[in-house]
């Protein structure tokens, strides 16, 4: 079973672009991406696009598909009515490269600013002793497969270019929590999180927990609980007062 | 010419999967500038598709595992024909590289007591593989990732290891007396040239399967390493032992060959034909039939209480599996979309199955409207892995006749014999990465800072070679001419092969490379992915031919090389490896090596009786005085 369908898409780089239609077939239990590697191979030969896996497990081939960030691999084009035109434009929060290509590599700086893993004083490997249900918070947040969908829907810096320098995105703040859930992690996260990536700027609009391909619970799991991290340590006034007395701040 | 960037470093990554940053991290520990050269952006590698785990005997499950088990596990899982050196190295060493993981960070599952926790696959004897869920390569390459981002930061910035993302090599460079001088490429981005001087590479590209039409490997498996190994000179060896994974997804006809996890029947999950019957029973090999349950009910008994009771034969080596898949279908009792039926939601609780295999869940609700906690899967054989690929020394990596190149991961050959083990590839990287950054390293240091020098003409040689297909105007479309080739490998030189299939596959490979050389494309050199497959397709075409050659050579069935006309395994060809390699910069030789017989201590692990299945009589040990 295969019809005709209308697709349109964004063509252009850094300069200038629109939107190109074309007509393609498509056929039984394809996804967007399908679609797209037949544009490639029969109707336009140098349409940039990212892809590696095809499954929903490496997060290269994030696009807005009819305005919405999703991964074209994991979309079927049985979610649209066959008349129906499908739009497909780059992440629109990163510089374009080409076509269906962006620039990403801010999150790639926003990853090396966050301090690694610290391992814990005094333990070999294959010393490391964590029970299941302590490292499965961490666990779920790497899962992520940094398709930075979440970092382009993100409204802080989507709206907001500016915001880019002082503000990690939902993905950084995400392995800030990780590091710090980590039950053998020897750093204190929870300033770092506050005061060097932004986590202020986050009003908990879980736009970025909507558009995860991984159903990774973002906001409610990671960065609600980071923010009660950094305000226990924050207004507690034992703590504070610990603090002053210890000179740890 | 246009002006070519250039870099100098002491040690280049060429792949930026498992074994690549594993590599890198040791060549960098050790005191090299190194670069990471990544096809696709940093942190996207094939290896995050690797779902099951990392084999380890580390005994956390099942205190009577060590590495002698893991290594006779791995000779048989191989047909014997291993390099038992590398076989030997990687079962003493695995555990070491997984523990290691832990400090960069690595958060596996735990068993009660809280160590990593091991689950069964096939062929291992123990629960051997550490895991994350279903989603372990994604663990690996993001540990290891970190790991370099963690290096960065001590370095303060990427002086000394660099990820070059998004860059593909198309030719190694050489001195004049055939010494590695460095690595010329292009960026995908700008299509813009850039030349790494290095003494020593290290290929870490992985495999073929792009060559196949259904295949589990992604579009970065192009057989470059192997190709680049060839140009330069190297060999590639085991070319005819191409893993067919027998549970690949079937239906619909887009995700045909996206992976299914052997976790599923490590887990519980069993194979079934039309008529609702348990089919591998009737498969189980003579070497194998020892090890392996007569009844379901002892086969369901295992999983509870392994001390007592034989293993369930849908957990035997992959080509045991894929070839019984593979009959079934033959014979007529497939199921509706063409595969066989994978049952797991009669196995296990839906809870245990979200659980234990959620990634598997995921997929089969996106991709295919299917509930695997109710419903039946449908799989069938897929094009996973290559056992072979370039001839590496056990020790240190380094590839056969070229000082300076090493290799490691999948696009090494030797460790895995005729058929690898499940689990057994990301130990085999990490094993092997860190050997191979190291065997560079030592290398790098040897020479003094007397590094080779880059030749200007093979410079311009290679670019020219690079720009050809854009200068080319109505040639053929290298989608299609890719198409072809993908069609043909799965039609010829598939799961079941012939000597008349392969003659003819060698005849139609000839004509594709006439074809491939007046292939043109559209655009510019700006990010255009036609003008990348048309320099791939010049790689896949090359180990498409080692692959047939070494196919038709091999008159006898081990393994991942299954010939109808000969099916039985036959002693003799156990003692040989099919070695490739290139002369006049075209042509592929083929020749006969011995393989190197085994220490006695090591074939002292084994019964005569099962050695007696695999070896010559004159091979085999003396025989014990009554």
């Amino acid at each position: 079973m295969s019809y005709d369908a209308h697709f349109r898409v964004w063509r252009g780089d850094a300069d200038k672009g629109d939107l190109v239609d074309f007509t393609v077939e498509v056929n039984d239990g394809e996804v967007v991406l399908d679609v797209i590697h037949r544009l490639q191979a029969t109707q336009a030969g140098d349409l940039a696009v990212r892809w590696n896996c095809k499954a929903g497990k490496c997060g290269s081939c994030s696009a807005e598909i009819n305005g919405r960030p999703r991964l074209m691999c994991m979309t079927r084009m049985s979610t649209f009515a066959q008349d129906e035109t499908v739009t497909v434009t780059p992440l629109r929060s990163f510089p374009v490269i080409k076509d269906l290509v962006t620039d990403v590599t801010f999150n790639y700086v926003k990853a090396r600013e966050i301090p690694a893993f610290a391992p814990p004083a005094g333990l070999q490997p294959g010393e490391y002793r964590m029970a299941q249900v302590d490292v499965e918070r961490s666990q779920e947040f790497r899962k992520c497969i940094e398709c930075f969908l979440c970092q382009n829907v993100c409204h802080v810096v989507r709206d907001h270019d500016q915001n880019k320098e002082a503000f990690s995105g939902p993905r950084f703040l995400m392995r800030v929590a990780e590091l710090d859930m980590h039950p053998l992690d020897a750093l204190d996260r929870k300033n770092q999180a506050q005061e060097e990536f932004g986590l202020g700027y986050c009003n908990i609009t879980k736009c970025c927990t909507e558009v995860c391909p991984e159903h990774i619970k973002i906001t409610d799991n990671a960065l609600i609980p980071m923010k009660e991290r950094v305000v226990d340590r924050k207004y507690d006034p034992l703590v504070w007062l610990g603090s002053k007395i210890t000179r740890r701040s | 010419m246009t002006e070519i960037e250039k870099y100098n470093y002491d040690v280049v990554v060429i792949g930026a999967g498992g074994a690549g940053l594993r590599a890198a991290i040791a060549a960098r520990e050790a005191g090299m500038r190194t670069a990471i050269i990544s096809k696709s952006l940093f942190g996207k590698a094939h290896t995050v598709m690797a779902e099951g785990g990392i084999a380890a005997s580390m005994g956390n499950v099942n205190p009577n595992d060590n590495w002698q088990v893991h290594f006779r596990d791995t000779m048989r899982g191989g047909k014997f024909l291993n390099n038992w050196r590398m076989a030997e190295l990687h079962a003493k060493e695995s555990a070491q590289r997984v523990w290691e993981l832990e400090t960069y960070g690595a958060l596996f599952d735990r068993t009660k007591d809280g160590k990593i926790s091991q689950r069964n696959f096939g062929g291992h004897e123990y629960p051997r593989l550490a895991h994350v869920g279903d989603r372990t390569g994604l663990e690996l390459i993001r540990t290891l990732q970190q790991k370099i981002v963690s290096l960065q930061q001590e370095d303060d910035g990427d002086g000394k290891l660099r990820v070059f993302a998004e860059c593909t090599i198309t030719e190694l460079l050489r001195d004049a007396s055939g010494r590695i001088s460095g690595a010329f490429g292009y960026y995908r981005e700008n299509g813009e040239f850039v030349l790494f001087r290095a003494p020593a590479i290290v290929l870490a590209t992985g495999g073929i399967g792009k060559s196949f039409k259904v295949t589990s490997n992604s579009w970065e498996y192009t057989g470059d390493g192997e190709a680049l190994a060839l140009r330069a000179g190297s060999t590639v060896l085991n070319m005819e032992f191409v893993q067919f994974h027998p549970t690949g997804m079937v239906w619909p006809p887009s995700v045909k060959g996206i992976l299914v996890t052997e976790s599923v029947r490590g887990d519980g999950g069993v194979l079934r034909n039309s008529e609702g019957k348990r089919f591998m029973f009737n498969y189980v090999p003579d070497v194998f039939r020892k090890n392996y349950a007569e009844t379901e009910d002892e086969a369901d008994r295992w999983y509870t209480d392994p001390d007592h009771n034989r293993r369930p034969p849908e957990l035997l080596p992959r080509d045991e599996v894929a070839r019984a898949i593979n009959s079934e279908i033959k014979a007529g009792r497939g199921s509706p979309h063409g595969g066989v039926i994978l049952d797991i939601a009669t196995r296990l609780p839906a809870a245990e199955i979200l659980k234990r295999l959620p990634s598997m869940y995921h997929q089969f609700k996106e991709l295919a409207d299917v509930d695997i906690t109710k419903e039946p899967m449908e799989i069938g054989p897929t094009c996973h892995y290559m056992m072979g690929g370039v001839e590496v020394d056990p020790d240190t990596a380094a590839a056969a006749r070229v000082p300076g190149l090493f290799a490691a991961g999948e696009v090494a050959g030797g460790m895995h014999g005729s058929n690898r083990l499940g689990g057994n590839s990301l130990s085999d990287l990490l094993v092997f990465g860190y050997r191979a950054g190291l065997g560079a390293a030592d290398y790098v240091r040897q020479l003094d800072g007397g590094y080779p020098a880059v030749r200007p003409d093979q410079v311009e040689a290679a670019a020219a070679t690079a720009l050809a297909p854009l200068s080319l105007n109505g040639g053929e479309n290298p989608y299609a001419v890719h198409q072809e080739l993908q069609q043909l490998m799965n039609d010829l030189v598939g799961l079941i092969r012939t000597a008349y299939e392969m003659n003819e596959a060698l005849k139609r490979l000839d004509e594709l490379k006439v074809r491939v050389g007046k292939v043109s494309v559209e655009g510019d050199r700006h990010f255009n992915p036609g003008w990348h497959l048309a320099l791939d397709l010049r790689n896949m075409l090359l180990v498409s031919e080692c692959v047939a050659r070494a196919a038709l050579l091999r008159e006898e069935s081990r393994g991942g090389h299954t010939r109808d006309d000969f099916p039985a395994m036959r002693p003799e060809w156990r003692k040989k490896n099919l070695v490739c390699s290139l002369s006049d910069g075209t042509a592929v030789d083929v020749v006969e090596q011995p393989l190197p017989p085994m220490r006695p201590d090591l074939m002292a692990m084994f019964d005569r009786d099962e050695l007696a299945k695999y070896l010559t009589e004159a091979e085999l040990p003396a025989e014990e005085p009554a």
